[in-house]
């Protein structure tokens, strides 16, 4: 690990100075993910800034400009997150996808923040010893004709094939979420769609903020009392692995008929993929498995597969009904 | 980088001086000589290096002990309570995982012995898991539920059906 210096603000303001005078300094909060990368050499900053002790950990339920939300801040550690009373009756995808990703252990060290900005866990953008466009921009893809199975079907571009990791980021992606951001210029809103990108010719950027940028809360807006959501991961083991593929959904009914729905996918891109062109499929109709799976189809006209990735088609396909029928079944009680 | 900070393990407090990438586990073992957490993958996945941070299990592997400063830290020799003649009287916990045999090698002990003395107490607090279905319901720590929040602890031996039979008796199960 590199020689490296390391600062506390005590205010987000600093933290961002900190950043804009200090060229390939890090933001760190709980460090998890950061500490990693700094032991396995694939990140090798100057500077860690460490935000961690800033006041940015309450979650509270306040007015914005569209109405209701829930604000929550961006120190907020993963477990506490999910144990929140109004998350767990009225976001359960959100407080779903926290607890199917990672460790208790690290759902304790963990923040919310720091879970949108966590890195791909590619096995070649961790192994230093072979190209990857994301770590080394110019020097290749390994994962094109690698091991693949963890790779995108939909959004990626030959300079890379990689998924965002995180659950919270697919949860957050179907509940409309807003990232508060505090940047050189000052405050201002990102919705969460438009945090991550994909890949493109700069794979080594994932998200759309500067490297100054502190995301300092992220605003949900208070779901409908008869909206049902939840997520499905799949996964090689039961727990404390990643997805394969994860589905992220909110439900409501009138009568039998679609009101509203919502879906994003985790493990098929480089950032959440919020499935529109199905959802639009199913809006006003019966929610049964044909519509489902039709709808799905739709959305996955744009895929492209390998022979590693092959099976992920129908298994979107399968995750997205099962979650879906299981809420409508939630939602018609 | 050198800084200055203070740890307080097992209740004993100790100033140290330590290079910014210096982590939690290696200035405990290697500095202060406190060897109950255990290096595993050193790489988070195991979780043989759990202790109670501030009252909650953490990893120490991928904390940065310079990001700490000031912390109070339980390990699973810490545990073991009383004074004087009791001095060195097991936790339950630790009595619970003796009298299922809920180890064989014992590395990962320190760490699955920690973790689940952290789990028991999220349970207490009503903390919700991956497997629990009704996420507003009181939690009942059956053994899904049990095996789901021990995930992060590792055991290449296999002891898991000790371990979980040990963490069920000392739920009070």
């Amino acid at each position: 690990m590199r020689t490296l210096a390391y600062r506390r603000p005590t205010s987000a303001e600093e933290a961002v100075e900190l950043m804009a005078s200090n060229p390939g300094a890090k933001f760190m909060a709980g460090g998890s993910n950061l500490v990693d990368h700094l032991k396995l050499g694939v990140a090798s900053p100057e500077l860690v800034v460490d935000v961690s002790a800033l006041p940015l950990d309450v979650v509270e339920e306040c007015e914005g400009e569209d109405g209701h939300l829930l604000r929550i801040g961006a120190n907020v550690r993963n477990s506490d997150l999910a144990a929140h009373p109004v998350v767990r009756s009225r976001f359960a995808v959100v407080a779903r996808a926290l607890l199917a990703g990672a460790s208790g252990q690290i759902r304790n060290q963990a923040t919310t923040a720091g879970n949108l900005l966590q890195r791909t866990r590619c096995v070649y953008f961790q192994d230093v010893t072979t190209p990857c466009n994301k770590r080394e921009p110019g020097s290749g893809c390994s994962a094109l004709d690698g091991y693949g199975r963890y790779n995108a079907i939909l959004g990626a571009s030959p300079e890379c094939v990689t998924t965002h990791p995180s659950d919270l980021a697919v949860g957050l992606a179907a509940v409309d979420a807003t990232v508060v951001v505090l940047g050189v210029d000052g405050e201002r809103r990102v919705p969460l769609e438009d945090l991550h990108r994909l890949p493109g010719e700069h794979p080594e950027a994932d998200t759309t903020l500067a490297p100054t940028d502190l995301i300092t809360a992220v605003e949900l807006p208070m779901s409908h009392p008869d909206t049902v959501s939840t997520y499905s991961k799949v996964r090689d083991r039961a727990s404390f692995a990643f997805a394969l593929v994860s589905v992220a959904a909110t439900l409501r009914l009138d009568g039998g008929t679609v009101d509203e729905v919502r879906i994003a996918w985790g493990g098929v891109a480089h950032k959440p993929w919020r499935a529109h062109v199905a959802e639009t499929a199913l809006v006003g109709g019966r929610l049964d498995e044909d519509a489902v799976r039709a709808a799905v189809d739709d959305e996955l006209d744009v895929a492209t597969t390998s022979a590693e990735t092959a099976f992920k088609v129908a298994m979107v396909r399968n995750a997205t009904t099962m979650t879906l029928l299981r809420l409508a079944e939630e939602a018609a009680r | 980088m050198d800084s200055e900070i203070r740890l307080v393990v097992d209740g004993t407090p100790h100033s140290l001086s330590v290079d910014t990438r210096t982590t939690l586990l290696d200035a405990l073992r290697e500095r202060l000589q406190v060897t109950s957490p255990k290096k595993g993958c050193d790489h988070g996945q195991c979780g043989t290096c759990t202790v109670l941070l501030e009252g909650r299990r953490h990893l120490t592997c991928l904390a940065l002990a310079v990001a700490h400063d000031g912390a109070e830290i339980v390990t699973a020799a810490g545990l073991c309570h009383g004074e004087g003649e009791e001095q060195g009287d097991l936790h339950p916990m630790q009595e619970s995982f003796l009298e299922h045999d809920g180890y064989q090698c014992g590395y990962c002990t320190p760490g699955q012995v920690c973790s689940a003395v952290g789990m028991l107490e999220e349970a207490r607090q009503g903390h919700p898991s991956y497997v629990t279905g009704d996420l507003t319901a009181d939690v009942d720590l059956d053994d899904a539920e049990i095996r789901e929040r021990m995930s992060g602890n590792l055991c290449r031996c296999g002891a898991y059906p000790g371990i979980l039979a040990a963490v069920r008796q000392a739920a009070g199960r």
